[in-house]
């Protein structure tokens, strides 16, 4: 069976292809990139619009497959933009029912972790999924995906996307701030929020652009702003494998590209006697792949839906799914 | 002797003769934060030298108010150890679905009691579970985590916490969650006096906000 899955939550638009068995046959995607400041909601979703076509057909050309060999189709219903995802769900729908075969709504949050499994062979990990869009540490418990942490105000790359924003430099903020914070090694104090499981990044971003107009060196600052931002996450990433005593860690969404975070989460799993996994880059990053895996894992597990039934959910939370193909 | 290792700290049960004073009889409990080799140096030095101070400082002042916590030994501030006693008895976790709703009732009325103390002398507990409360023989019910806990006064930090609080009671105590938490805030409001009813509602509110409910899902568009 061919599943085609189709991303669209943010600022990435993707079309994946796979197979009933696992192996990923096309992973095609496109980014929009804001002229200026962050993502507006409506310009992604016209870029959307404007690029399905042709990733498309990257997508089908990659996996050498024709659109009428698709048994299935699957997008990401939410959570996200509501613009991005009403424009991936109508082409997901239109492309459903001209084909005629079934349509499966999936959670991108859950096809993050489903992918990771898949390719690194993980079995019961203890997930940071760390991106612009989501942080959440997750792990899976009586029948369902557990948030066990997550962000009270803004997700971390967001964080660093803003700061790098007021400080000039170009978006994401992201990968700028990371090579700049090699080059920093003076730290100066920022506030760490970490209240019980939960976490707060946006009193943190605010003081470091203070910083900055304070005349702070932007090295330094990168350096300070990144390690405050991470010890945080591996600690209530930490609290999670503590309380679930589960021996595997991993990582993804974009910021997973980030080495510093990479290897700091490695030294807290190897502490706990857990095993460490970041999935390849195009897999971590919002793709297509990870959506169509997951719908044929909701598919093959009996799960069925009406058209009428695909409405996007902006805020459809990672623990209101139910997860028949793991047991437990 | 190791006895569990968190997130945060691993605790040690050792004879009191050996960690403090060769007189002393009976056991201690040693809770050490441990260096974090993952984070640097300024920030792991930071923050287990401010949580190290402010639970110490936290069990003092419970005590004060009249919440019964163990008696504080030692504080290490440059190994990052507090040395504390060992209070013996059993987790409320493991005995609150046994017991008959009579002695349940008055146990939770018990613990909304304390949690009002330690409100009303501006601390919030930050971990309100019932894993982290030891009810002893003589009926005492001791609080013996503050490691999340903060001097906080206002109506958000005592709502979350008693929210926290029912959360607890949700994924644990499921079968009893409802008779349990009623229990628990008839303690509450008796303890707090005025006030309470205002604490209350906003635990309403914190729990009908969006982290935790899903907002109405969107119509087929």
């Amino acid at each position: 069976m061919l599943c085609l899955g189709i991303e669209g939550t943010a600022h990435t638009f993707g079309v994946g292809i796979v197979d009933s068995r696992g192996k990923v046959l096309a992973n095609a995607s496109k980014n929009y990139v804001p002229a200026k400041g962050g993502i507006h909601p409506r310009e992604a979703a016209q870029f959307h619009a404007a690029n399905a076509r042709v990733v498309l057909d990257e997508a089908l050309e990659t996996a050498r497959v024709a659109i009428e060999d698709v048994d299935l189709l699957a997008f990401s219903a939410g959570p996200g933009l509501g613009p991005c995802l009403r424009t991936a769900a109508t082409a997901a729908r239109a492309l459903a029912s001209w084909l005629d075969v079934p349509i499966i709504s999936v959670n991108h949050c859950i096809a993050h972790v489903e992918i990771g499994r898949l390719t690194e062979r993980a079995k019961d990990p203890v997930t940071l999924y760390v991106s612009g869009g989501n942080t959440q540490v997750i792990a899976f418990d009586a029948g369902r995906y557990r948030v066990f942490g997550e962000t009270l105000d803004i997700p971390v790359g967001n964080c660093f996307d803003v700061f790098g924003r007021e400080v000039g430099l170009p978006h994401p903020g992201g990968p700028t701030v990371e090579r700049l914070a090699r080059e920093g090694n003076r730290y100066i104090p920022l506030p760490y929020v970490v209240k019980g499981m939960d976490l707060s990044f946006s009193g943190l971003m605010t003081e470091a652009v203070r910083k900055h107009r304070a005349g702070a060196d932007l090295r330094d600052l990168c350096y300070s702003l990144q390690e405050t931002a991470f010890a945080a996450l591996v600690e209530v990433t930490e609290r999670a494998v503590a309380h679930t005593e589960k021996k595997e860690v991993m990582l993804t969404g974009g910021v997973a590209a980030n080495k510093r975070l990479s290897e700091m989460l490695k030294l807290m799993a190897k502490e706990h006697g857990a095993k460490f996994f970041v999935p390849p880059m195009e897999l971590c990053a919002d793709n297509g792949a990870m959506i169509s895996w997951t719908g044929i894992l909701v598919y093959k597990h009996g799960h069925r839906q009406k058209l009428r039934e695909t409405g996007v959910k902006q805020r459809w939370r990672t623990d209101q799914v139910d997860i028949p193909w793991r047991i437990g | 002797m190791l006895m569990k290792k968190g997130a945060e700290a691993n605790l040690y049960l050792e004879p009191f003769a050996r960690v403090l004073h060769r007189a002393g009889e009976g056991k201690v409990l040693v809770k050490h934060r441990i260096s974090k080799r993952y984070r640097i140096l300024e920030i792991d030095k930071q923050l287990r030298e401010s949580r190290t101070a402010l639970e110490s400082k936290l069990f003092v002042d419970a005590k004060r108010a009249g919440v019964p916590t163990p008696l504080v030994y030692e504080v290490d501030r440059t190994d990052m150890r507090i040395v504390m006693e060992f209070i013996e008895g059993r987790q409320v976790k493991l005995v609150l679905d046994k017991l008959k709703p009579k002695a349940r009732r008055k146990l939770c009325e018990l613990i909304g009691r304390q949690v009002a103390r330690l409100h009303r002398a501006g601390i919030v507990h930050g971990d309100l579970t019932t894993s982290n409360m030891i009810l002893t023989r003589d009926g005492k019910v001791y609080f013996v985590d503050f490691g999340l806990g903060e001097y906080n006064p206002s109506l958000e930090a005592r709502g979350v916490d008693l929210h926290l609080l029912r959360r607890a009671l949700q994924s644990i105590h499921f079968r009893i969650t409802d008779q349990a938490y009623r229990a628990v805030l008839a303690g509450y409001k008796r303890e707090f006096g005025e006030g309470a009813n205002a604490v209350i509602k906003r635990v309403e509110e914190i729990e009908r906000r969006g982290r935790y409910v899903p907002k109405e899902e969107r119509a087929w568009h």
